[in-house]
């Protein structure tokens, strides 16, 4: 097809071939730096990858990140749409306002939050220490470093729920809550009955979007973290860089890498067919 | 149809019709209701707001402890500093954001070009594998950006396209053609193919009856979905930060975040950058809010 062909070209170029490319250098021992021939190692890249006891901790603080942040930003981002959609007045202007930091380019949020979170002259340990609270520091404790990762990716990414279900939530039929108010039916029992499992699929689908995105999470750990302090916010991602940039294990990192996404479409997957299920259920 | 915020926020749950005495007790809900609107709004947007009041501030303001929220001096001289270099001339950051620009700009081009078309055929025909071909054009989205650097660097050191505008924008033109034709079929699906069949039956051809009867119909929707992928490959990072090094070809993100690092971090030049730099990106959003829901989803829900 005349029309079809550049686009599918592009990505052929640009995507799949880059990819094949990723998944040959897996199985060798290959170095950007180093250069040379690259031996084929089968798959020991993949066990070395496997066994890594370096690879299980990245994977539990990616597991940690991921869940908090998605589980954060699903609570609260349904928690603003609802209380936008029972406002008559006003909600195309408040809508807009919550959606701004989902706009914003990672580098700037992670720089925001890094000033903000600052320990010394951070507004938030300013606005702390006028409460009478202790100084925290934010950036540089381990276990705070973690926590504060969850809280920028939070703040940027509630907006997007909020979105989603804001759209599921108006979309649901006004007849059913005229039907239910003439029943006298409690506001709980409406919303229950009626405005949750409405609104549930598509709340669905918005978390999976924010998984596989947070899955993937690089930006936000460069700028704001680094990984540290130590290797508290070194998530799988920011890790397949420092394997291949700093230490340019290239074959090392391209298996992760293929892992990675082979983590990714086997989770979708899943995901979509139990999604499936609840849509014919 | 596609999901649209004015849409959204134009309906909702029924009108309230219990009665008096309940609905007094439902008046004291709702003003905590929008107590928390409040208080939640302003969570969401102080960082923001903060960020564009240090970007005026003087230095010693926006170092003071406790933080200074009122009764600063204000100055220009932060933006200025983002513009102009301190020897006079341009500044790095502003040929970062003309670089911006000129990437962001013609990977959206190339993107529209391949893409409309595309998602046309993939509407209009009869394709083989439609739904596999779509599925795995999507695919393409989803994986780490980490995961492709990798290739796409030893690529492009082997092609001479390393640290070169034109590297940058092949790659974010491929990024964004998957959207492209996701949210451009979507746009397509709703312009009745009988339009096209009419003009067809008065002598036009295929190709004839698109271009006057089908992609006038389509300009506005062509034009949200630009402007996503503007914003897409303005914000972008991850490439831009390591496939560029050179202070001519790097782009703005990659250029604002080289300004942190070292001892000492000038956080008013910080700020003022970013406000530059989020600037275009509020306005374009702001102009394709309509289409929020499907662009952010890559056109993957609509209804």
């Amino acid at each position: 097809m005349a029309f079809i062909s550049p686009a599918l070209l592009l990505l052929l170029a640009m995507s799949v071939f880059p990819l094949l490319w990723a998944l040959y250098l897996s199985f060798t021992d290959y170095s950007a730096t180093r250069g040379g021939p690259a031996n084929f190692i089968g798959f020991g890249n993949y066990t070395a990858i496997l066994t890594s006891a370096q690879v299980h901790q990245r994977a539990l603080t990616t597991l940690i990140y991921v869940v908090g942040a998605v589980a954060l930003q699903t609570v609260l981002g349904f928690g603003i749409a609802y209380l936008i959609s029972r406002r008559t007045h006003g909600r195309g202007a408040l809508t807009t306002l919550f959606l701004v930091p989902m706009m914003l380019s990672p580098v700037v949020v992670g720089l925001f939050w890094r000033f903000m979170l600052d320990a010394q002259f951070g507004v938030v340990n300013s606005m702390l220490g006028s409460l009478g609270l202790g100084q925290v520091e934010w950036l540089t404790r381990q276990r705070t470093a973690l926590l504060s990762l969850i809280v920028v990716d939070t703040w940027q990414w509630t907006p997007f729920i909020m979105l989603i279900a804001l759209a599921g939530l108006t979309a649901v039929p006004k007849y059913l809550y005229e039907a239910a108010s003439i029943d006298r039916a409690s506001e709980w029992f409406r919303f229950r009955t009626i405005t949750l499992p409405l609104v549930w699929p598509l709340l669905l689908i918005a978390v999976m979007f924010r998984g596989i995105e947070a899955f993937r999470l690089f930006d936000l750990v460069y700028i704001l973290t680094s990984g540290g302090p130590g290797v508290s916010t070194e998530t799988l991602s920011f890790h397949v860089y420092k394997v291949a940039f700093l230490g340019f294990n290239t074959g090392t990192a391209s298996a992760y890498g293929i892992l990675m996404v082979l983590v990714v479409i086997v989770l979708t997957q899943l995901y979509l067919r139990y999604l499936n299920k609840l849509k014919e259920g | 149809m596609a999901v649209s915020v004015d849409e959204a926020v134009s309906t909702g749950p029924a009108p309230d019709h219990t009665p008096a005495a309940r609905r007094l007790g439902g008046r004291g809900r709702s003003g905590l209701e929008v107590a928390l609107l409040i208080v939640l709004a302003v969570v969401m947007l102080f960082p923001v707001l903060w960020m564009i009041e240090t970007s005026i501030k003087e230095n010693r303001d926006v170092y003071a402890i406790p933080a200074k929220f009122f009764g600063f001096d204000v100055t220009i001289d932060h933006f200025k500093d983002v513009f102009v270099a301190p020897g006079g001339g341009r500044s790095a950051l502003s040929v970062a954001f003309l670089n911006s620009v000129v990437v962001a700009g013609v990977s959206t081009l190339l993107a529209t070009v391949l893409g409309v078309p595309a998602a046309w055929a993939y509407a209009r025909f009869a394709v083989r594998a439609k739904k596999d071909q779509l599925f795995f054009i999507l695919s393409t989205r989803f994986m780490p950006p980490v995961v492709v650097v990798v290739p796409i660097f030893l690529m492009y050191r082997q092609v001479g396209l390393i640290d070169s505008k034109l590297g940058l924008i092949l790659i974010y033109a491929a990024f964004n053609v998957p959207f492209t034709i996701w949210m451009m079929k979507g746009f397509v699906d709703e312009v009745p193919a009988e339009y096209e069949d009419a003009a067809m039956l008065d002598g036009y051809t295929r190709l004839q009856a698109f271009w006057r009867y089908t992609l006038p119909l389509l300009v506005p929707g062509i034009a949200a979905t630009a402007v996503f992928a503007l914003i897409f490959s303005w914000n972008e990072f991850v490439f831009a930060i390591f496939l560029t090094s050179s202070d001519e070809v790097r782009t703005a993100p990659p250029a604002i975040a080289g300004l942190i690092g070292g001892t000492t971090t000038d956080w008013g030049l910080v700020a003022a950058a970013s406000v530059v730099f989020a600037l275009p990106v509020l306005v374009f959003a702001y102009l394709v809010r309509k289409h929020l829901v499907a662009g952010v989803t890559l056109g993957a829900v609509r209804r």
